[in-house]
C-alpha cells in the first residue's frame, strides 16, 4: 500500500437490508441484511492488473458496482487516486446512524479526506459489463454510443475533435476501419463486436482504471481468446488499470497480475497469480483450480468438487465462512473466523490449517 | 470401435428455406457413429450446426427445415423412415434431450416434480402412483432433495434447475441422451458438478451422451471421441486423444491454441479473425478457408474431401495427408 497506489479498499462493507413484513416492523425485529461485502481489503497499483475471483452470490459484482458508485458502501474506504469515493460520511452529515454490525464507522480520519466527484470519478474509472447484447442501446448509432461519454463529460466539444477521438476508440478496440462501423446499429455487429464497442465507449474517455465484470463469459471461445488479446494490448499501450471480475480461473491467468479469490463476501486468498497458482493455500482456491477444464485428455486429474452451492448471504455461517462446504474442516473452523495470515511474498490466506 | 454403434449417422444434409426463396446449407455430410456407454462431443462455434445436428437426429426440425439426404441409423432402425407417429415412440423412451439453458427451458408454472412426471405418464409407462416413487427415484439419481419436488423453477438456482433437467430427460430410461449446452451458464464449479453427475449416471446407466458445447475444456474433460463442426461440416472427427494431441485440421488447431491455459499464463491467445460463414453466402471451396491461417490456392476452388489420416481419425483439409474415409 504505497502512495503510488491508484486504487485503495479498505474494510469494504456493503449490507443490503432485506424487505420486512409490517408485521415483523411492528414487532420491532431487528431488520435483517443481505452480507454481499463483509470486510474486503485491496489495493491496486498503477498499470496493475487485478483478477476478483469467485463462485456467483460472492459479491464481485457488488464490489465492482460500489467502485464506481452504482453503490453506496455500507462502511469502509475507498481511496481512488488517494481521494475518498463514496457516501460514508453522506449518511453521517445526513444523520443516519451507521449500521452497527458494520463494526468501526465513521472515524474522522477520513472525514478530511477530500470526496471525488462522482462525475470527475466516473470519467477516470470505466465499467466494463458481463453482457454485450444488452448494454448497448439499441436506437443508437456505434458512433453515438462511442462519443456519448464525451458529451456527459463536455470534452471533445469541437465536432472534428470529438469525431478524430471516437474513431481512435473504435480502431484501438479492434474495429477497423471505423467508418465501417460508426453509422450502424448494434444489432447489426456480433457478439464479439459488440463487447468492442462497449471497450471502445469505456476507453474514449481514456480512464486511469477499467472494471471489467466477466467481460467475456458470455462470449464463444475462439472470440473470447480476441477479447482477453484486446484487452492486454489496452493494458500495454494505454497503462491503464484493470479490475477483472470473472468466475473462470483459467482466463486469469493469461494476463492477470494479481489475484483475489473470494467467498461469500470475504476475500479468502490473494496474492501474485503465479504464485496462488502453483501455491494455493486455501482449500477454497484448491478446489476452484482442480475444476478448471484444461485442453487435453491426458492430463485429467483428481477434481475437488465442492457440494452444494454459495450459502446465502443472508445467513452467513459461524466461525470460518467456508466451512460447511470445506472438504479439510476442524472443529475450530465451526466456532472462530481465521485472520489472514502471510504464506509467501504478497500472499496471503484465511485459513486455520496455514 | 468394435462394439456396434447405438447410433450411426451418415452424410446427413439438412437445409433450411428461408423467406425469399433461399436454401440454407445447415448440414452436409456429417457423419459419426456413437456407442453404448460412450461419450462424444460436438464442437465448434455459434452457428457451425450442433443443435442442428441433434435436431435432425431426434426430428424436431422446425417447419422450415428439412432432412434432404443421409442415413440415421438407431439400434439398425432407419429413423428418417419412420412415421411421425413412429417417432414419437423413439422421442424420450429412447433418446431424450438436455436443451440449452436450462434457466428458460422449464416451464415457470409447473412443480418441478409435475414436469418430471409429465413424459413418464405421456407415453403411459406406468400408473400415476409409480410415476409418483419413480420421480423420487430420478430424484435421488441427481441429487436433489424430496422436500423441494413441489417447488416451483423459480425457487431453484441454476445448478437445481439443470440437474432438474437431467433428471427430466432420463424419465423413461432412455439409451441415448443429447445435451445441448448443458453447462454453458454455469460457474465453474457448478459445471464440475453437473458434468460429475453425468458420468456418473452414464456409468450406472450404461447411456450414450451426444455433449454439444464451444467449451474444448469441457470435452476434454468427459468425451471420448470429438466431432469438430465448422460451417455445418465435419471438420475433424477423431478420438478425444487424438484431437487434442494431433490436431490435423488447421481449425481445430486454432481452437486449441485460442484456450487460456493456467499452466502457461502471459502467452498471447491465438485468435480466428472473422465469423463463420453466412450459410446462405457459403464461400466456394473449403468453408474455412476465409479464416484460415494456411490457406492455399486449392482451398479457394475445390471442397476438401472427408480423409482418413489415421485409423479412425478423419479430417477435411487439403494440407492433410491420407485415404478418402468410407464410413460404413
Amino acid at each position: 500500500m504505497t502512495q503510488h497506489d491508484l486504487l485503495e479498499v479498505r474494510d469494504l462493507y456493503k449490507y443490503f437490508p432485506i424487505h420486512q413484513s409490517i408485521l415483523d416492523m411492528l414487532r420491532r425485529k431487528p431488520p435483517n441484511y443481505v452480507k454481499a461485502v463483509d470486510g474486503v481489503s485491496f489495493s491496486l497499483a498503477r498499470g496493475e492488473v487485478l483478477a476478483i475471483v469467485g463462485e456467483s452470490g460472492c459479491g464481485k459484482t457488488t464490489i465492482a458496482r460500489t467502485l464506481i458508485g452504482l453503490e453506496e458502501q455500507t462502511d469502509g474506504e475507498i481511496l481512488f487516486q488517494g481521494e475518498c469515493v463514496g457516501a460514508q460520511e453522506r449518511r453521517l452529515r445526513a444523520g443516519l446512524a451507521p449500521l452497527e454490525s458494520a463494526g468501526t464507522v465513521g472515524t474522522r480520519e477520513h472525514l478530511a479526506l477530500p470526496r471525488i466527484a462522482l462525475k470527475r470519478l466516473r470519467q477516470q474509472a470505466q465499467m466494463i459489463f458481463q453482457d454485450p447484447y444488452e448494454s448497448l442501446n439499441p436506437r443508437s448509432t456505434i458512433f453515438e454510443i462511442v462519443a456519448e461519454p464525451l458529451v456527459v463529460h463536455g470534452l471533445s466539444r469541437s465536432r472534428g475533435e470529438r469525431a478524430a477521438r471516437v474513431k481512435k476508440a473504435l480502431e484501438d478496440a479492434g474495429l477497423r476501419p471505423a467508418e465501417d462501423f460508426s453509422m450502424r446499429y448494434p444489432h447489426e455487429l456480433s457478439g464479439g463486436q459488440r463487447q468492442r464497442v462497449v471497450i471502445a465507449g469505456a476507453m474514449v474517455l481514456q480512464p486511469e482504471l477499467l472494471i471489467a465484470d466477466e467481460p467475456v463469459s458470455m462470449l464463444d471461445v475462439s472470440i473470447r481468446a480476441e477479447i482477453l488479446n484486446l484487452l492486454n494490448d489496452l493494458r500495454r499501450q494505454s497503462g491503464v488499470s484493470i479490475v477483472f471480475i470473472t468466475h473462470d480461473l483459467g482466463t486469469v491467468g493469461f494476463f492477470a497480475d494479481r489475484l483475489a479469490v473470494m467467498y461469500l463476501g470475504r476475500i479468502v486468498e490473494s496474492g501474485p497469480v503465479k504464485e496462488v497458482v502453483a501455491n494455493p493455500s486455501h482449500p477454497y482456491t484448491k478446489a476452484l483450480l482442480s475444476v478448471v477444464p484444461v485442453p487435453n485428455p491426458r492430463l485429467r486429474r483428481e477434481r475437488v468438487i465442492l457440494q452444494g452451492e454459495t450459502p446465502n448471504a443472508a445467513d452467513v455461517p459461524n466461525g470460518c465462512r467456508f466451512h460447511p462446504r470445506c472438504p479439510v474442516v476442524m472443529e475450530k473452523c465451526k466456532e472462530t473466523d481465521p485472520e489472514y495470515k502471510t504464506v509467501g511474498d504478497g500472499h496471503q490466506a484465511a485459513c486455520w490449517l496455514i | 470401435m468394435s462394439e456396434q454403434p447405438i447410433l450411426s449417422v451418415r452424410n446427413l444434409n439438412t437445409e433450411f428455406v428461408l423467406q425469399e426463396g433461399k436454401v440454407a446449407r445447415a448440414l452436409e455430410d456429417v457423419s459419426f457413429d456413437i456407442c453404448p456407454g460412450q461419450t462424444i462431443g460436438l464442437v465448434g462455434e455459434s452457428g457451425c450446426g450442433k443443435t442442428t445436428t441433434l435436431m435432425s437426429v431426434m426430428r424436431l426440425l422446425p417447419s422450415s427445415g428439412r432432412i434432404t439426404n443421409g442415413n440415421i441409423r438407431f439400434k439398425n432402425i432407419n429413423l428418417l423412415g419412420l412415421s411421425e407417429r413412429q417417432m414419437r415412440d423413439y422421442r424420450w423412451k429412447e433418446m431424450s434431450i438436455i436443451f440449452q439453458g436450462a434457466m428458460n427451458a422449464l416451464n415457470p408454472v409447473m412443480t418441478v416434480g409435475d414436469q418430471i412426471r409429465e413424459p413418464i405418464l405421456l407415453h403411459g409407462l406406468m400408473d400415476r402412483e409409480k410415476a409418483d416413487a419413480r420421480v423420487d427415484e430420478l430424484l435421488d439419481l441427481v441429487g436433489i432433495p424430496h422436500a423441494r419436488r413441489d417447488q416451483y423453477p423459480h425457487q431453484y438456482s441454476g445448478g437445481m434447475r439443470q440437474r432438474a433437467m437431467i433428471a427430466m430427460a432420463l424419465a423413461c430410461k432412455p439409451s441415448l441422451l443429447f445435451a445441448d449446452e448443458p453447462t454453458t451458464a454455469l460457474d465453474v464449479m457448478v459445471q464440475a458438478q453437473v458434468l460429475e453427475l453425468l458420468k456418473e449416471i452414464q456409468e450406472r446407466l450404461k447411456l450414450a451422451i451426444v455433449l454439444v458445447t464451444h467449451d474444448l475444456g469441457v470435452v476434454a474433460e468427459v468425451c471420448d471421441s470429438v466431432v469438430v463442426m465448422y460451417g455445418g461440416k465435419v471438420a475433424e472427427y477423431g478420438s478425444s486423444d487424438d484431437i487434442y494431441n494431433r490436431p490435423q485440421h488447421p481449425y481445430t488447431q486454432r481452437l486449441l491454441a485460442s484456450f487460456p491455459d493456467l499452466n502457461r499464463p502471459g502467452e498471447s491467445l491465438a485468435s480466428i479473425p472473422g465469423t463463420p460463414p453466412r450459410l446462405t453466402q457459403l464461400p466456394p471451396g473449403c468453408r474455412f478457408a476465409p479464416r484460415c491461417h494456411k490457406v492455399i490456392e486449392k482451398c479457394q476452388q475445390a471442397t476438401p474431401p472427408i480423409l482418413e489420416v489415421e485409423t479412425e481419425h478423419y479430417a477435411a483439409c487439403h494440407l492433410c495427408q491420407g485415404t478418402e474415409a468410407r464410413f460404413q
